[in-house]
């Protein structure tokens, strides 16, 4: 039996700010939650340290940059080392689009902060079914 | 006043061991050690950010890695950081092997207790380098 297509998700993981936890938590929800067979994902810094085979993520996986802010530190590193990301996300971005405060801990999401990272998370899955859907997804998997 | 440490965390995602690092790591920066510690996002150091760059080249470093591919503190070394020290989530857990955290996204209690035990070794390590116990 074939394995369900693979999107993979790739978070900053922003660990010195409460956007990166947004961006890690989303990304977490869409992987054991909302999309647990048709997602993947791997440790960021394993793109500049891993192996070869790291580095070859976004040419075998069609994949979502998931990033805190402008630096857009997941996106950069997904480019520069393995390929081109199938679609790019900012949380700082779309707080801002929906006039939402940023939550006050980047440690702990009290019950606000879990409601502005559930969004955030049904963003990404509206990115998953639209390259599912419409056929992107192929294109950017290389097959 | 002494100078300031910053604690790095790696980034790890998929396993608990990455969440045991960065919770360790925030018991030491917001609580045990605050206003003598600091962090920043390893993959700032990823990404070659000049600012970043200069912070860890300046500034003593500690690497908190959840397992043995040891991400942040390979990272560090390629930024020219200046890294004293690194701790290996994965050795904790061998000395504690009647923990076993499995929630990765918040912690359960085995894993809040793992993140409890490695933020005081990392505690206790900032004082023997702040005391100049050890080279730093
Ligand atoms: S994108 Fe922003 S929040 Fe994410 S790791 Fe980079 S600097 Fe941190
Ligand atoms: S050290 Fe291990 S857990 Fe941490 S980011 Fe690297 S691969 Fe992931």
């Amino acid at each position: 039996m074939n394995s369900p297509p693979k999107i993979g998700v790739v978070s900053c993981s922003g660990e010195g700010c409460v956007e990166g936890t947004l961006s890690r938590v989303a990304t977490r929800l869409v992987l054991e939650r909302l999309r647990p067979d048709n997602t993947v994902t791997i440790c960021l810094p394993l793109f500049l340290t891993g192996e070869k085979g790291e580095r070859m993520f976004a040419k075998y996986f069609p994949t979502i940059a998931v990033d805190g802010c402008e630096k857009k530190c997941a996106e950069k590193a997904i480019e520069k080392y393995s390929g081109k990301t199938a679609h790019s996300i900012v949380v700082i971005n779309l707080l801002n689009e929906w006039y939402v405060e940023k939550p006050g801990s980047r440690r702990n999401l009290d019950e606000k902060g879990m409601k502005v990272a559930s969004r955030i998370a049904d963003e990404v899955v509206a990115v998953i079914d639209d390259l599912f859907k419409s056929g992107k997804w192929r294109r950017h998997a290389n097959i | 006043m002494t100078e300031l440490i910053f604690i790095i965390p790696c980034s790890g995602i998929g396993k608990a061991f990455g969440t045991i690092s960065r919770e360790a790591t925030y018991q030491v920066v917001e609580d045990l050690r605050k206003g003598e510690t600091d962090t920043l996002c390893l993959s700032l150091l990823v990404i070659g950010d000049e600012d970043s760059n200069h912070l860890v080249q300046s500034h003593r470093c500690i690497a908190i890695d959840g397992c043995p591919l040891e991400c942040a503190k390979k990272n560090l070394q390629l930024a020219g950081a200046k890294l004293t020290t690194n701790f290996r989530v994965v050795d904790l857990l061998k000395e504690h092997q009647n923990l076993k955290p499995k929630n990765i996204t918040f912690l359960d209690q085995e894993g809040r207790e793992l993140a409890k035990l490695l933020a005081d070794q990392i505690a206790a390590k900032i004082d023997e380098l702040n005391r100049g116990e050890i080279d730093s």
